[in-house]
């Protein structure tokens, strides 16, 4: 009987292994082959192109899947919506898992490149960008990634690499900036988490352009991704600091934590976060009276009351019937971005993936892009990008955009 | 006053590694395997209770008994299926067995309950149980961190006597003992180890209600890092010994909290290896474990 199954296993896998071999050929001849069938498929049926092949890397499960699904589905969203629009397919889709992991990232990488992938929107993530934003530099890929906002993904990118969200010490210096004017508070505290370079590298921006800006930080206090279970002796140390504002730029899980631990001591200052605090009205049983007063540096709320906002809302509701956070809609943006590019002619699908990214380069450096994350919106030749900052503030549990003194 | 604030918050935390390091230690010294899929049998176990207890609305303590109920079952049928057929298999066949469970769980709870943390509502502050205010007000001890501590020290009391005065509980000492020599006495040592894991899983549901009432955000990588912990704690109090987890997860707490307050905030677990570290050197049993002598 044991001789039996492990035949059958061995067969099982002699089988499989003979299936990765001939997946792995034909895919490696449709890439030989992709500009002639591309200028084929043109010539025949006229008005019609071969679909651009965009690809995808991000977290969709680990840790980190929230955010990858987000990015996920808000690129397809808008993918579908332009495809639907057109009447034949403009863009094709494919995305990766990464795990939030450099060395997966780097392999998905690889293989969408193999798959005829033209334009990566991703990843997700800082650590694995910065890793796939030096490939991109070597291969000569362009790359626009919706969320990795550290400043070491576009220096790694070498000029390749792009970025739709703000970066983190442009964050960190407007969000000190707008207290400092707005006179939000005398003494601030901080807490950050120590093994995240999206929150230390808010933090050390936040602390240089407080200093500059007279804003007196009395305590500081941080936590690490291995640590973060129990947050309520960071919260006593501002408290026994006597700050009366209490800067956050950490994500939404340790906010939430950060808020029930004040409540638990009947501490209140006011709150003041960055980006990563969008989504903190969704944690499912969170009470959302404790982030009352709340305010948050974001340049999307789903809230907001324009149209380009409300449609994309709307549609993002219908789609998986859950309220799109901003990862959703930098992605959303991210592509049609890309297609703003295709509709002024820039790019056209038949162009090799190293031509298409010189082409984007130039567009993106001198072109305006408004979408669901800000209007008029410019690319330096580094790759940040450049956004009005939107303050919101938290009120009966939905955003009210708070009037700036800036 | 404010130390003893911060001392309080670190038993309370140190009560909930000790519950956790409890179930480790139980089924280290029976069945000589470490059970890595233990912190996320507390991750699901917390589950149940937020859809019982903050979906459903039923009464707390009916929610942690059928959490405690649905992580019995959970805990025996993983027993069953994955480590009772590498009884015999060396040590490091279990050991990355343990290790496949454990993604397991975590990767078919992100399936069922999305990877999106929840807000976990306090079961005690559920049963109506308020903080309590010491000298006029200066010292506040919340009613997650009293009841965490009572419960841990109940349980533990009632475990040593388990252990120690019934059939069962005899049982479970012969087996940790001499597996061998325990089976031709006529002990069966198959429903000794799953009764063991019976108890370790039931202890888990209520370290995981105890551990989210206290530090409310649930995700199923929850149990995770507080399952390392607890490991730790259960190898600094001698693994195997049920009195030396309680001390273990206790002082591990403490250590961690006062540290986190008075030296540095990003340093604090790093205090805390060292100190194990420390203790492993001069006492390589832990500081209640047993010292074997091998007869060659």
């Amino acid at each position: 009987m044991k001789k039996l199954i492990s035949a059958a296993l061995a067969s099982a896998m002699v089988l499989s292994l003979a299936a990765c071999g001939s997946t792995g050929d034909s895919s490696s001849a449709a890439s030989g082959t992709g500009d002639s069938t591309a200028a084929t498929a043109e010539a025949s049926a006229a008005g019609e192109t071969t679909p651009i092949k965009l690809g995808g890397i991000g977290p969709v499960t680990g840790a980190n899947a929230q955010y990858g699904t987000a990015v996920k589905n808000g690129e397809q969203l808008a993918v579908d919506e332009i495809n639907a629009a057109a009447g034949y397919t403009v863009f094709e889709l494919s995305f990766e898992d990464d795990e939030s992991d450099s060395e997966k990232a780097v392999n998905a990488f690889n293989k969408l490149l193999d798959d005829g992938m033209q334009v990566l929107l991703g990843p997700v993530t800082s650590d694995p960008s910065i890793s796939v934003a030096a490939e991109c530099a070597s291969e000569n890929i362009f790359m626009l990634t919706p969320s990795a906002s550290s400043q070491d993904v576009v220096d790694s990118g070498a000029g390749n690499a792009f970025q739709m969200c703000f970066t983190d010490p442009n964050q960190g210096k407007t969000a000190a900036d707008y207290i400092a004017a707005n006179s939000l508070g005398t003494a601030i505290g901080i807490i950050y988490d120590s093994s995240d370079a999206y929150s230390t590298g808010i933090y050390t921006a936040f602390q240089a352009e407080a200093e500059a800006k007279g804003l007196e930080i009395v305590q500081t206090s941080s936590f690490t991704a291995d640590n973060n279970t129990d947050l309520s002796t960071q919260v006593s140390q501002c408290q026994q600091a006597g700050a009366d504002l209490v800067f956050l730029p950490i994500y939404y899980q340790q906010a939430s934590q950060v808020l029930i631990a004040a409540n638990n001591i009947g501490y209140e200052p006011a709150f003041f976060g960055c980006d990563g605090m969008d989504g903190i009205l969704s944690i499912d049983g969170f009470d959302t009276s404790l982030a009352n007063d709340l305010m948050l540096l974001c340049p999307f709320s789903a809230y907001g009351e324009d149209e380009t906002t409300k449609t994309f809302v709307a549609a993002y509701q219908a789609a998986y019937t859950e309220t799109p956070n901003q990862f959703a809609a930098d992605a959303y943006d991210c592509v049609y971005a890309v297609y703003q590019c295709l509709q002024d002619g820039v790019i056209t699908p038949d162009m090799s993936a190293e031509d298409m990214c010189d082409a984007l380069k130039t567009a993106f450096t001198s072109m305006t892009f408004s979408g669901t994350t800000g209007e008029n919106q410019t690319w330096a030749a580094d790759g940040t990008i450049t956004k009005d900052p939107k303050v919101y503030q938290v009120q009966d549990g939905a955003y009210v955009l708070m009037s700036s003194k800036q | 006053m404010q130390f003893l604030s911060y001392l309080i918050s670190g038993i309370s935390l140190g009560s909930v590694y000790a519950l956790i390091a409890l179930g480790y230690t139980m089924v280290y010294g029976i069945a000589k395997m470490l059970n890595f899929a233990h912190g996320d049998i507390i991750m699901i176990g917390s589950y149940v209770i937020f859809f019982a207890f903050g979906g459903f609305g039923w009464n707390p303590i009916l929610s942690v008994v059928v959490s405690m109920v649905v992580c019995t079952i959970l805990g025996t049928v993983i027993e069953r299926v994955a480590y009772r057929p590498l009884r015999e298999a060396p040590s490091l066949a279990v050991l990355i067995t343990a290790i496949g469970v454990s993604y397991l769980l975590q990767q078919v709870a992100q399936l069922m309950w999305s990877p999106d943390p929840k807000s976990f509502q306090s079961i005690v502050a559920g049963a109506g149980l308020k903080p309590l205010e010491l000298f006029g007000g200066k010292l506040t001890i919340s009613a997650e961190a009293i009841v965490t501590i009572i419960a841990c020290v109940v349980i533990m009391v009632a475990l040593t006597a388990f252990v120690n005065h019934t059939v069962p509980g005899h049982a479970m000492l012969a087996v940790s003992e001499d597996r061998g020599a325990a089976q031709l006495m006529g002990v069966n040592v198959n429903a000794t180890i799953a009764l063991t894991f019976a108890i370790g899983s039931a202890l888990a549901a209520v370290a995981g209600a105890l551990l989210c009432s206290s530090y409310p955000t649930l995700s199923p990588t929850t149990g995770a890092m507080p399952g390392i912990k607890a490991f730790v704690a259960a190898v600094f109090g001698g693994i195997g010994s049920i009195p030396g987890a309680f001390l273990g997860g206790v002082l591990l707490g403490v250590i961690e909290n006062l540290s986190k307050a008075y030296i540095s905030t990003q340093l604090s677990d790093a205090i805390v290896f060292l100190v194990l570290i420390v203790v492993l050197v001069v006492k390589p049993t832990g500081l209640l474990g047993k010292k074997i002598n091998v007869k060659v």
